[in-house]
């Protein structure tokens, strides 16, 4: 974990607290709790970790070991735009690795990665389940469908 | 009147939302809003034509449906009466105008009973689920059959797991009822994670009370009262549905105490998983639900006799709950009419890949491949050459040509080297490389290993650089046999249904298209022209104007040449991302 400590708001840890709390602090409920708290931070940093092992009387070990074991679960903040390129076997043979390969190159970063001005993190999914449309990329909650290496510059330009 | 509009995640994409919203201003506008309603469905299945629209009674089917065409459907069709021609689905080959599903080469051949009500419904209405026969199931197994009577039906129909094992349901059933216990739970397995496959999050966004009813008569049958369905996070939309159908059943009494007055408790709850293909092992699903990292253990003690919290737990696919109603209402012998003699009654495949009409499909067991791919799929994509049909996800293998003409059931899927796992199908033409396909699906079973054991999380790991060799122009002919030997001892030596499974894909490949293998180790090349390493770019000097293009647009300034003068690729410096080639517009650019 990172040793760099990150300040965490006070009524968001209240919040998590709380959510603890709903659940009863029962160690059964980890994931779902996990859930809770990375759409409270965004993300589930090494403190938060910390915050929820406390809670639910658990060791962070384990908190960690379940954090790092799901990949819905990041420790990274993601960018103001997530953007999300599905790689199921539609998408892929429909041309989805030259749309993440174009994301990549516009944007400069890797898979997993966010842009240095924090707008944008790149990141694969596995299938959304809109095969209909394929190759598939999302943004946020929007969803692109028979995306074009081409196209990426049209999409990047309405966030920008 | 009724304008049904598709909510599934596909059309849902393609501004459905919009589509209803502006539907139902029109109608208010035109002072029709009482007498038509807008109802969003779940998937109608032709996810390729998408959004759709269905109007009833008239039975018109508009295909391809954009918000702007909301004024014209309401002046048009719903004030005058006239259909719209030009939203009508064209037939590929005879170019005629199709009104309704009946008619389209697409639904001809199927048969829909799991998706029986996805797009007939409103999925957030537990009324028009009622309507539609919904929970009469239940009603009808409370009230006159004990729940052996139930088990045996089950048994009877031949009903096997659909999500990919194909064990026998009733026998499932019956052991998870026999097992002894204070506490039992029924757990629906709603993690569907294989790549392309999508025709579980279709019926809960498109028949949520059917999964819930299934699961209550599975309660009443094995004596538990509490259900959990174990649901992707991916699936916002079928999460949201299921919440509203469970509050909506447990108001009209169908969950929760004392259901229908007979005494009999049952009630169900979400659980999220988070993100891992191999939460969809039952073991591995089960300790995800108890909060712990997904890794599957030893299987015996099966879950029917062990399961969460160590109690008796009875886990189902979503696709196979979906069948229980029709059987319980029309019979064992009805249901195992349908299909072949090992394989009962019907599958639903995600057809999808380079195939004209992608969607979902519902057939019968013994449909042959080629009617699915030529008849309801319509045929491969853009008139190209079809090379295989991958089925079964990264558990899975390829089909080619010649197993074309095979009845799909499960022994015959596994005879041939593949499986039927939860029916994801891919097509793919000849501009993929099989090489490529493998080391996709081998790059999938790298990242979703949960890591325990070491034949899955290291072997895969080599099976993976193997195959980057060789699709790298680095391999050699001995490559071919490591690739053999590590993976039967894979599917030897790992614990899980993940890692047995694992190297198919590199082995029915290896069968099916060893020449592929061979070029690109003994001649270096990619016949598919896919693989990035074994090409070189050219510039035809014949073609070649000197407009530039080629030259501006190369990220690495790896092209020369003065204006309206032939240019040059520097091979040493090209990292073949191709864009030089759709830039060209004199078609100067080519690959070898």
């Amino acid at each position: 974990m990172s040793s760099i400590k990150i300040e965490l708001h006070e009524n968001q840890v209240n919040e998590l607290v709380e959510v603890c709390k709903s659940f009863s602090n029962d160690p059964l409920e980890l994931i779902h709790v996990l859930h809770k708290a990375q759409s409270i931070f965004g993300y589930l940093p090494a403190e938060v970790q910390e915050i929820v092992a406390r809670e639910l009387k658990v060791p962070v070990a384990k908190v960690y070991g379940v954090v790092t074991f799901y990949s819905f679960f990041s420790m990274i903040p993601k960018g103001k735009n997530p953007i999300s390129i599905c790689m199921g076997t539609a998408c892929y043979v429909r041309g989805g690795e030259k749309v993440l390969e174009e994301f990549k190159r516009k944007l400069g970063v890797e898979v997993g990665e966010t842009t240095k001005d924090g707008l944008f993190s790149l990141n694969c999914l596995r299938c959304v389940g809109a095969c209909g449309l394929a190759p598939v990329v999302m943004v946020g909650d929007k969803t692109y469908g028979r995306v074009s290496p081409d196209g990426v510059q049209e999409i990047l330009a309405e966030y920008r | 009147m009724h304008i049904l509009v598709c909510g599934g995640t596909g059309c849902k994409s393609s501004n459905s939302d919009l589509l209803v919203s502006t539907l139902r201003n029109e109608l208010l506008e035109n002072g029709l809003d009482k007498e038509v309603q807008v109802v969003l469905t779940g998937c109608f299945g032709f996810c390729e034509q998408g959004p759709i629209v269905k109007v009833l009674p008239d039975n018109i089917f508009y295909v391809g449906v954009k918000p702007e065409d909301a004024p014209e459907i309401i002046a048009e069709h719903i004030i005058k009466g006239r259909t719209l021609q030009r939203l009508l689905y064209e037939d590929p080959t005879t170019k005629e105008k199709i009104q309704n599903a009946k008619g389209m080469n697409f639904y001809k051949k199927q048969l829909r009973i799991a998706l029986r009500n996805c797009g007939f419904i409103d999925p957030e209405r537990i009324e028009e689920s009622i309507a539609r026969d919904g929970y009469a199931a239940l009603g009808k197994v409370l009230t006159e059959l004990t729940p052996e009577e139930t088990v045996q039906i089950i048994k009877q129909s031949g009903l096997r797991g659909r999500g990919g094992g194909g064990f026998s349901t009733g026998l499932k059933w019956e052991i998870t009822a026999k097992s002894q216990a204070d506490q039992k739970y029924v757990v629906c397995n709603a993690d569907e994670g294989d790549p392309g496959a999508f025709m579980d999050r279709s019926i809960l966004e498109g028949d949520p009370h059917t999964v819930l009813e299934s699961m209550a008569i599975n309660g009443y049958c094995t004596g538990a009262d509490k259900g959990l369905i174990y649901i992707r996070a991916e699936y916002p939309l079928a999460i949201a549905r299921l919440k509203i159908a469970i509050g909506q059943a447990r108001e009209y009494g169908l969950l929760g105490k004392d259901i229908l007055g007979t005494g009999f408790n049952f009630d169900i709850d979400l659980r999220y998983g988070a993100g891992a293909f191999v939460c969809g092992e039952e073991t591995a699903l089960i300790h995800s639900m108890e909060g712990e990292r997904g890794e599957p253990t030893f299987k015996p003690p099966f879950p029917s006799e062990q399961g969460y919290m160590g109690k008796p737990t009875n886990v189902n696919n979503v696709e196979t709950y979906a069948n229980i109603p029709p059987i319980i209402l029309q019979g064992a012998a009805w249901f195992s009419s349908i299909g072949t003699e090992k394989s009962k009654g019907t599958k639903v495949f995600a057809l999808a890949g380079k195939v004209n009409n992608v969607g979902l499909v519902e057939v019968p067991m013994g449909t042959t491949l080629r009617e699915v791919i030529y008849e309801i799929g319509g045929g491969i994509k853009g008139n190209k050459k079809f090379k295989a049909v991958q089925t079964g996800g990264p558990s899975g293998g390829c089909l080619t040509e010649k197993h074309l003409d095979i009845p799909i059931d499960y022994d015959n899927l596994i005879a041939c080297g593949s499986m039927m796992g939860s029916g994801g199908m891919i097509i793919v033409d000849e501009d993929d490389c099989m090489v490529s396909m493998a080391k996709y699906y081998l790059d999938f079973t790298v990242e979703e290993s949960c890591g325990k054991c070491s034949p899955c999380r290291i072997g895969n790991k080599r099976l993976y650089e193997i195959l980057e060799t060789i699709t790298k122009g680095k391999g050699t002919i001995e490559d071919l046999d490591r690739l053999r030997n590590l993976s039967d001892v894979i599917k030897d030596t790992s614990l899980c249904g993940l890692g047995q499974t694992s190297p198919n894909p590199v082995l029915s490949t290896l069968d099916n298209f060893m020449e592929e293998y061979e070029a690109h180790v003994l001649h270096h090349k990619c016949p598919a022209g896919q693989c990035r390493d074994l090409m070189t770019y050219w510039i035809d000097t014949e073609n070649c104007v000197g407009c530039t293009a080629c030259a501006r647009v190369c990220p690495v300034s790896a092209i020369t040449g003065e204006r309206k003068e032939v240019h040059l690729i520097d091979a040493a410096l090209c990292i073949k991302c191709g864009a030089c080639m759709e830039k060209c517009k004199f078609n100067a650019v080519y690959v070898s």
